[in-house]
């Protein structure tokens, strides 16, 4: 028997989460969502990022502004840093995603969240990257997570929090999981150019 | 055995395994004409699809079935020959109507009932009994298309023993039961193998000196009905324990491992020959321990209430899931890997039944064994009425409970047919709920 009465308030509507599941159960239609975003290169290893459109539910959903996110390099690579580093992105995405899971999850579980700390590392052998030796891989070698929680929960509880959070987590499946990747070019087509000049 | 001509009867029952001859158990207890049609001979399942090592999960003293336990040891765990005596046994004290090595080909339905067609000639009936088990065919994933042609593969279903398999390493996809058992035996064989493990739910032999189905059963957990759960579909799906018949030993992946069993994440992909393995292992560790852990409270809790101690042991806790810090993300099937064995479960067969209640993923519509169709019931699949459902002594109470249904619906036809309106597809919703109660709250 619970004698706790008190709902928990960590900000996530979970009727509308619930009732979310329930209607895409019945209509997986509604459920393929489409992400998008544009990239668009600056001047030297810097890009901006800028996301807005998304597919959903059916038809195309917009955010309520578009968001920017500028991307660079440090300057010790020999760029300007006018940005978090992409593989920094990838760990923020991450947080994000497990972040956001956690807040659902506790909710769910009427668990009031006082805080919610994540830290992140991520070694990598960058001698991948620079080519110099082709058994390095590009990529991390591993990515750490530490949760740091206030809530009122025990500790097994809190730990509950963070496993559940990971097993539902897009961005947690994208990074431990292999995916197809597409990538695609096309030349910009800048008018007839030539025959004139001859 | 049975030597009966084709015909009409009220009932039939396909399959000769528990859950056939529990429902016959039950029909000839109610005095309804029925017969059992079976494709082989009793238990054949157990007799010709399941690898020589096997013994039961339960313990001899869970393994009954109505108005029959099983003489031998009681804390012993059967092997499928066991098994096999175990029935055959049951069938003749039952006297039941088997018909042997009688194949269903074919099922249909028209006004008059049920149309079965077999290999020996075609039976009519107004009601049947699905009783054809939950493990008839492999479920292989789709990426087993990508492993190497030179690759040895075969499905659990048609695993014997460690022999059949040319020497050097097993990659074996799965780790439930199945998948735990045959990389100890194996391993054991001088295979080295390497255990591909998704989510797995992860359970001790013994806790606090008693087996844990003891536990299992005497909490409640076993009778828990469906009905309780918030997410049935989910509740159905859940693999088998990590659990191996052999008395006293935990076959955890921490007693793989120290075997020498190479644990990896989930098999996610094959690309060039290489197989990918999730990066997910730790939090699939973590989340079957956390699980372990509510499990173990539960008994805890339940004991506690109960008040007594029933001489049982000291609380105790289970060193965590250790994960290698260098759990392989890949290896390459061509160079490292003889044999890949699937242990990633199996799926029930309804392609012989033609009466539209299977539904577009191959699973039969069904509420709680009673499928959507009139007079048509199913039994012995996952969680379909209670926990224990698809554990031996758990067909007994299925089986009564829809043997009762099916007494509803033939007195309901017959009135039917002598010019009632009671429309027999109304019994569905007359099936008797039982009110929600939670164990351990």
């Amino acid at each position: 028997m619970t004698t706790q009465t008190r709902t928990a308030e960590n900000g996530v509507n979970v009727t509308a989460l619930l009732g979310a599941r329930e209607a895409l159960s019945r209509a997986p239609e509604a459920a393929r969502f489409k992400w998008r975003a544009s990239s668009k290169w600056l001047r030297g290893t810097h890009s901006r990022g800028t996301v807005e459109g998304f597919f959903g539910l059916g038809g195309e959903q917009i955010h309520r502004s578009p968001y920017q996110f500028d991307l660079d390099h440090p300057e010790i690579f020999a760029s300007e840093d006018n940005g978090a580093t992409p593989v920094e992105f990838v760990l923020v995405a991450l947080a994000g995603c497990l972040t956001a899971g956690v807040a659902a999850v506790a909710q769910m579980r009427n668990i009031q969240l006082r805080s919610v700390q994540a830290t992140l590392e991520a070694p990598m052998d960058i001698q991948g990257i620079l080519g110099i030796d082709p058994d390095v891989r590009n990529g991390f070698d591993r990515i750490k997570v530490h949760y740091e929680i206030d809530a009122d929960a025990s500790e097994e509880e809190i730990a509950a929090l963070v496993a559940q959070s990971q097993k539902r987590s897009a961005v947690f499946d994208v990074v431990t999981n292999p995916t197809d990747v597409a990538v695609t070019t096309s030349k910009v087509d800048r008018g007839a150019p030539g025959e004139l000049e001859c | 055995m049975l030597k009966r001509m084709a015909g009409y009867i009220d009932v039939i029952v396909i399959g000769a395994g528990h859950c056939g001859l529990a429902m016959s158990a039950v029909l000839s207890e109610r005095g309804i004409d029925h017969v059992v049609l079976e494709r082989s001979e009793i238990a054949n399942t157990w007799r010709t699809e399941r690898w020589d090592s096997l013994r039961l999960l339960t313990p001899n003293w869970l393994t009954r079935l109505p108005g029959y336990s099983y003489p031998g040891d009681a804390d012993g765990y059967m092997t499928s020959a066991d098994l096999c005596g175990f029935l055959e046994n049951y069938a003749k004290s039952l006297a039941a109507p088997v018909v042997a090595h009688t194949a269903v080909l074919r099922v249909t339905h028209d006004d008059d009932g049920y149309r079965v067609a077999t290999s020996q000639g075609e039976w009519r009936c107004r009601a049947l009994v699905l009783a054809t088990g939950a493990f008839n065919q492999p479920d292989t994933p789709r990426i087993a298309q990508g492993v190497p042609g030179r690759i040895e593969q075969l499905h659990a279903l048609n695993y014997r023993n460690p022999e059949q398999l040319a020497p050097g390493r097993v990659l074996i996809v799965g780790g439930s039961a199945t998948g735990v058992q045959l990389a100890h035996e194996l391993q054991r064989s001088g295979r080295p193998v390497t255990l591909a493990v998704g989510e797995h739910v992860r359970m001790p032999r013994v806790y606090r000196g008693r087996d844990v189905q003891w536990w299992m059963l005497a909490s409640g957990l076993l009778e828990r009905r469906i009905e309780e759960e918030e997410d049935p579909d989910r509740a159905r799906r859940v693999p088998s324990p990590q659990l191996t018949g052999s008395p006293g030993f935990t076959l955890d992946l921490n007693a793989l491992r120290e075997q020498g069993v190479e644990i990896v994440g989930r098999l996610v992909g094959i690309r060039d020959g290489k197989a990918q393995f999730s990066g997910s292992l730790r939090n699939t560790c973590t989340l079957a321990d956390l699980k372990l852990n509510r499990l173990l409270n539960t008994f805890d809790e339940w004991l506690e209430h109960r008040g007594r101690s029933l001489g049982i042991t000291a609380r105790e806790r289970f060193a965590p899931t250790a994960v290698d810090e260098t759990a392989r993300l890949g290896i390459d099937l061509r160079e490292d890997v003889r044999t890949v064995l699937w242990a990633t479960g199996y799926r029930p067969d309804y392609s012989w039944l033609k009466v539209p209640v299977v539904n577009a993923k191959g699973e039969l519509r069904h509420d709680r064994g009673v499928v959507a169709a009139p007079g048509l019931y199913v039994l012995g699949l996952p969680y379909l009425r209670r926990r224990k459902s698809s554990f031996i002594h758990g067909a007994e109470d299925d089986a009564r409970e829809l043997g009762a249904h099916l007494m509803q619906f033939l007195d309901g036809s017959e009135r039917g047919r002598s010019g009632s309106s009671v429309a027999p597809r109304s019994l569905q919703s007359s099936l008797p709920l039982t009110p929600v109660r939670r164990v351990g709250t």
